[in-house]
C-alpha cells in the first residue's frame, strides 16, 4: 500500500496523542461536567430514562443514564428501537453535550437596541418576555391580521408552536426541512405513485440485491437506520452503484462509481431508462398491471441514448450500459435511492420524478427489496374547539405559485416579509422555533432585509445561533434530554411508538417547549386549547387510547403494534395508487394538466463559468448543520472545516495543505471566515467541497457582556452566504442552490479595520 | 479486535463513545480516526481505520516502564496503572502507534479496551456503539471464537508489523 502514488492522509479525529494536540485542549467545562471523577458508569448500575434523539431527525430511541447523584453520563440506543437497533451514531452518542453545552441560552431575553443582529439585549424574566410577545403579536393581529404572523420551525419544538398559531389564528408557516431539503423528492414521489416517502424513507435496503445512491451520501449523513441497512447490504455482498462527483466514503465503498459531471444526473437516468426499456430489463408484468404512459415513456426516452447521454455526463456510455444492465438484472429487487436533500439544480422534481419513474418500471415499489408499504400508528389528536379559519394561509403564499407545494416554502415567506412586497399576504412578524434561517435558507442578504422589515421577532431555540441577533424576544428551550415532546409515530416496517421522557430538569430558567407555547397560548386567551396542565397528560390519554401508557413507555421506550396490511405487495394482486388514473403515473397526468413537463426532460444547466470553482456543500458524519457545531464532543470530533480542491486546482491557486483560504463569489461576495485547504484526488477539478452549517458567526450582547457560541464561531465557511443563485423548482418552489460558483482567494480580503464586523 | 475497513464510514462515532465511557478529558482521546485514500481521479480507493493501542502481544512500553505501571493484564490487555506512573513518557517513546498521551492529572493514558466492560460481559463501548457493526471484539487465544473464526475467513492486514510487536487488532479488507 505504501507504494501506491499520491497517497492522500488525514487524520479525522482525535485530537491528542502522544501530544500533538490539532485544538488546545478544552479545559473549563469538562471539570464542571464530571469533576476529577474517572470511574466509568456500568448501564446496569445507572438509572435510565427512554429518550427520542433530536440531535438529527432520523429520531432514534435511546437511553439515558444517569448515576446515582442525577448526573447524565451517557446517551446509548434502544436495541428494540427500529431507528437505531441499538447503535446511535456519533451525534446520539455525543447527544450530552447539547445538554452541557456552557453556551447554552440560559434565561428569557429581551432587546433593548440595535439591529441587524447585533443586538443588545436584556435578561427577563418569563412573565416579562411572554408580556412582551402578547403584546406585539395582539399588535401585529390588529396592524395586519394575524396571518401576517408567521412561523418558521424545524423538529420535535415545531407542532407545539403550530398548535398555538393553529389555535390563534395564524397557518402562515414552513419549515426548512421543505424547501431547502426534500420537498422536491416528495413532490416528484407523489406525482408518480400518489405517495410520498416521509422519514424514514421505506426503502427495504437490508433486502436489495441492488442500491443505487444517486448524490446521496449514505455514511457521510449519518441517517442511522440507513447506514446500518447498507452496512448489512455490504456483509450480503450486494450491488452498490453510487454516482456523485465526488469520491464520497460510499462511493469508496461501493461495487461501481459513476464520477459524473455534476447537474447532468437526470441525463443518466434517462439514458438507464433507454437501455432498460429496450433491452427489455424492465418488469413486464409489473408495468402491464400498475402503471399508466409506458408507451409515451418508451417514446419519450428513445432519444436518451448512453452516447448521449456520455456527452453530457461525462461517463462513458459502456459504463452507462454496464450499470443499467446490472440494475435491470436486479429487478424487482432494486432500489434507486430518493436521497433527501434534493434541492439541487431547479428542475429537482423532475430528477426525482425519474428516480421513481425508473424503480416503477424495475418494479421495486412495494415490493421485497425495493420500497416496501410502510405503516405508522395513528394516535387520536386531544380534543380541543375546531381551529379558526385564516383568511389566507401558507397554501396561498406557496401553492398558487407552486402546485406541488405540499407544505409552507420558506423561501416564498421570506419573499413576502421583503419591504417592496406589496400583495395581499404580506408578513410582519415571524416566531422562529428551533430554525436558523440565516443558515437553513439561502440569500443571507434576502433574509436580513426581511428580517429588519418585520415588527417583532421570536426566537425559541437551545443555543445562541445567529438568529438570536435579530429577535425581539429570544426564549431558552429545553433540550431534547431535559423534555417532552410528541411521542414519535414515524411509520417503518413495524408501525411503533417511541417516548422522549425528561431525563433531567431543565438546566438554568429553560423551558420545554410545549411549556412555552401553553403559557402563550393562555395569554392570548387560548385557554380551551389547553385544557391539560402538563403535556404527559396528553401523551398518556393518547397512549391509552391505544391499549398502553406512558408509564408502559416510560419502560420499555418503544411499543411494536401489529400491522394491519401486507409489507409488499402480492404477486398479481389489485392496487389502487392514489393518482388521477389509479396506476403509478410514468406518464403524470397532474403534470400534463398543470403545464409542467408529464414525463422528465432533459435541461442543460449551463457549464462553469472561467476562472470559478463549484461550489458542492455536503455533511459530515458527525455534525448536524450548525447545530451540533458547539456541542463540546462533537466540536472536539471535528472542529475544522477543510475546503476540498483537487491538485491541480492546487496548483493554479498555488495552494498548500492546511492553508487558509476566502471564498468569493461572482456576485462579490466575499466569506466573512477563512477555511483551511485539503488538496485530495477525491473532489473534481471544476468543483470545490466544504461541508455545510460551519461559518458561525452568531453574536449577541446580554446586559453589556458578549454572548455566542464561542466554540464555534467563525469556524469555517457558511455556505448560505456564498450561494447568490438560486434556481427555482417550478413544481414546489424548493431551492435549487448546487448552481453556484466560487473563486478562492489566498490573501484575506478583509482589512484589519472592518474584519469581523 | 477485528475492524472490517470495507464498511466503516470514518463516522468517529467509536471517538465519542470511549471519551463518554472513561471520561478521557476534552482535547485527548484514546483512539482516533484515519482516512487513507489513494489513486488519481477517477480511479481511486479509500477507506478509513479506526485506531487505538494494539495490545501487542510483545509491548515495548511495558519493557521501557521503569516503574511497572504499565504492565499486561490476564487476556493480554495492555493497561497503566496510574498511582505508579510517573510520567516519564518512556512508554509513548516506544510504542509505534501513538496510541498513548500524558493525562493532564500527570499520568499516561490509553485504551484499556474497556476492561471495566468486558468484565462485565460487555463489549468496549467503542465496538458496541459503532453503527456499521464493522467492529468485534473477542478471545484471539481461543481459535473457535467468533473473531478468531471471521480474521481466518477474511483477507487482514496488522499496523506496522515490521516493529515486531505482534499487534492484536486485526483490520479486515
Amino acid at each position: 500500500m505504501n507504494k501506491l502514488n499520491r497517497r492522500d492522509f488525514i487524520k479525522i479525529s482525535g485530537t491528542a496523542t502522544a501530544g500533538i494536540a490539532m485544538a488546545p485542549p478544552l479545559t473549563g467545562i469538562w471539570e464542571t461536567i464530571f469533576p476529577k471523577e474517572k470511574k466509568p458508569l456500568l448501564e446496569n448500575e445507572a438509572i435510565k430514562t427512554p429518550t427520542v434523539c433530536e440531535v438529527c431527525f432520523w429520531n432514534c430511541a435511546g437511553w439515558v443514564y444517569k448515576d446515582n447523584e442525577g448526573k447524565i453520563k451517557k446517551v446509548i440506543g434502544n436495541d428494540i428501537d427500529p431507528h437505531s437497533n441499538g447503535r446511535l451514531c456519533p451525534r446520539g452518542t455525543g447527544g450530552l453535550g447539547m445538554y452541557y453545552d456552557e453556551d447554552r441560552l440560559k434565561k428569557p431575553l429581551i432587546r433593548v437596541k440595535g439591529k441587524n443582529g447585533k443586538s443588545e439585549f436584556k435578561e427577563a424574566t418569563w412573565d416579562e418576555a411572554f408580556d412582551v410577545i402578547v403584546k406585539n403579536m395582539k399588535a401585529i393581529e390588529k396592524k395586519y391580521g394575524k396571518e401576517s404572523m408567521a412561523l418558521l420551525f424545524h423538529g420535535k419544538t415545531g407542532p407545539h408552536f403550530e398548535h398555538l398559531f393553529k389555535a390563534w389564528g395564524s397557518q402562515t408557516m414552513g419549515e426548512p426541512a421543505g424547501a431547502q431539503c426534500l420537498i422536491t423528492r416528495e413532490a416528484g414521489f407523489i406525482a408518480t405513485y400518489g405517495a410520498g416517502l416521509a422519514s424514514p424513507e421505506p426503502t427495504d435496503v437490508r433486502n436489495t440485491d441492488c442500491l443505487v445512491l444517486i448524490g446521496n451520501h449514505i455514511g457521510e449523513n449519518m441517517h442511522n437506520g440507513h447506514v446500518q441497512e447498507v452496512s448489512a447490504l455490504i456483509d450480503k455482498g450486494g450491488t452498490i452503484i453510487t454516482v456523485d462527483p465526488r469520491f464520497s466514503t460510499m462511493a469508496a465503498h461501493s461495487t461501481k462509481w459513476l464520477p459524473i459531471k455534476p447537474s447532468t444526473d437526470l441525463a443518466l437516468l434517462l439514458a438507464w431508462m433507454n437501455v432498460i426499456i429496450n433491452e427489455g430489463l424492465y418488469d413486464k408484468d409489473y408495468v402491464a398491471q400498475y402503471t399508466y404512459g409506458f408507451d409515451q415513456l418508451k417514446e419519450h426516452v428513445q432519444k436518451y441514448t448512453p452516447e448521449w447521454a456520455e456527452s453530457i455526463t461525462t461517463i462513458p456510455a459502456g459504463d452507462i450500459y454496464e450499470t443499467a444492465r446490472m440494475i435491470g438484472g436486479a429487478s424487482p429487487r432494486v432500489i434507486i435511492h430518493p436521497g433527501r436533500h434534493t434541492a439541487w439544480y431547479g428542475d429537482d422534481t423532475q430528477r426525482t420524478r425519474a428516480i421513481a419513474i425508473l424503480n416503477a418500471i424495475l418494479g421495486s415499489w412495494g415490493r421485497e427489496g425495493g420500497f416496501y408499504f410502510p405503516e405508522k400508528v395513528k394516535l387520536p389528536k386531544e380534543a380541543h374547539p375546531p381551529f379558526p379559519k385564516p383568511k389566507w394561509s401558507w397554501k396561498n403564499i406557496s401553492r398558487e405559485k407552486h402546485k406541488m407545494a405540499i407544505m409552507g416554502i420558506t423561501n416564498e415567506i421570506i419573499d413576502h416579509a421583503l419591504p417592496e412586497y406589496k400583495g395581499p399576504y404580506k408578513v410582519k412578524g415571524m416566531f422562529i422555533a428551533a430554525t436558523n434561517p440565516l443558515q437553513s435558507i439561502p440569500s443571507q442578504d434576502k433574509i436580513k432585509r426581511a428580517l429588519d422589515n418585520q415588527d417583532f421577532i421570536v426566537v425559541v431555540d437551545t443555543m445562541p445561533a445567529e438568529i438570536t441577533g435579530y429577535a425581539d424576544v429570544v426564549l431558552p428551550e429545553a433540550t431534547y434530554l431535559e423534555r417532552l415532546d410528541h411521542l414519535r409515530t414515524a411509520h417503518h416496517r413495524q408501525p411503533n411508538v417511541a417516548l422522549r421522557y425528561p431525563a433531567v430538569k431543565p438546566k438554568w430558567d429553560s423551558k420545554p417547549g410545549w411549556w412555552i407555547a401553553r403559557e402563550i397560548g393562555i395569554r392570548l386567551g387560548l385557554k380551551d386549547f389547553y385544557e391539560w396542565e402538563d403535556f404527559e397528560e396528553v401523551l398518556d390519554w393518547q397512549l391509552k387510547q391505544v391499549g398502553s401508557s406512558i408509564e408502559e413507555l416510560k419502560k420499555v421506550g418503544v411499543k411494536y403494534f401489529p400491522r394491519k396490511t401486507p409489507m409488499y405487495l402480492k404477486p398479481g394482486e389489485e392496487y389502487w395508487f392514489n393518482t388521477n388514473t389509479g396506476k403509478i403515473e410514468l406518464y403524470s397526468t397532474d403534470f400534463a394538466e398543470w403545464g409542467y413537463d408529464p414525463m422528465p426532460v432533459y435541461k442543460d444547466h449551463g457549464d462553469t463559468p472561467p476562472g470559478y470553482l463549484r461550489l458542492i456543500y455536503g455533511r459530515l458524519p458527525m455534525h448536524t448543520f450548525g447545530r451540533t457545531l458547539n456541542n463540546p464532543y462533537l466540536f472536539e470530533l471535528q472542529h475544522d472545516p477543510l475546503l476540498w480542491v483537487h491538485p491541480k486546482v492546487a496548483r493554479i491557486y498555488g495552494l498548500e495543505n492546511g492553508q487558509e483560504v476566502w471564498l468569493k463569489n461572482p456576485k462579490g461576495k466575499v466569506s466573512s471566515f477563512p477555511i483551511k485547504v485539503r488538496i485530495t484526488e477525491r473532489i473534481r477539478h471544476d468543483s470545490v467541497f466544504m461541508p455545510h452549517g460551519f461559518g458561525n458567526k452568531g453574536r449577541i450582547f446580554v446586559d453589556g457582556k458578549k454572548m455566542e457560541m464561542h466554540r464555534a464561531y467563525g469556524r469555517g465557511i457558511l455556505d448560505s452566504e456564498m450561494i447568490y443563485n438560486i434556481e427555482k423548482d417550478p413544481e414546489t418552489g424548493g431551492t435549487g442552490m448546487r448552481n453556484n460558483f466560487v473563486t478562492i482567494l489566498t490573501e484575506n480580503p478583509h482589512n484589519k479595520k472592518d474584519k469581523e464586523s | 479486535m477485528a475492524i472490517e475497513v470495507n464498511k466503516c464510514v470514518g463516522c468517529g462515532d467509536c471517538v465519542v463513545a470511549c471519551q463518554t465511557e472513561n471520561n478521557v478529558p476534552m482535547g485527548y482521546s484514546r483512539d482516533w480516526i484515519i482516512e487513507l485514500a489513494r489513486g488519481e481521479y477517477p480511479n481511486l480507493f479509500m477507506h478509513f481505520e479506526s485506531r487505538r493501542c494494539n495490545h501487542c502481544e510483545d509491548t515495548p512500553c511495558v519493557r521501557t516502564c521503569p516503574t511497572g505501571a504499565s504492565h499486561v493484564i490476564e487476556g493480554g490487555i495492555v493497561k497503566v496503572t496510574h498511582d505508579e506512573c510517573i510520567g516519564c513518557g518512556a512508554c509513548i517513546e516506544a510504542c509505534p502507534y501513538e496510541a498513548r498521551y500524558f493525562h493532564p492529572d500527570g499520568y499516561v493514558d490509553k485504551c484499556t479496551f474497556c476492561d471495566h466492560r468486558v468484565a462485565d460481559g460487555l463489549d468496549p463501548a467503542c465496538v458496541s456503539v459503532c453503527p456499521t457493526t464493522c467492529m468485534h471484539f473477542g478471545d484471539l487465544d481461543d481459535p473457535d471464537s467468533e473473531i478468531s473464526q471471521l480474521i481466518k475467513s477474511r483477507e487482514n492486514y496488522t499496523l506496522i508489523p515490521e516493529a515486531g510487536t505482534a499487534p492484536q487488532i486485526y483490520y479486515l479488507k
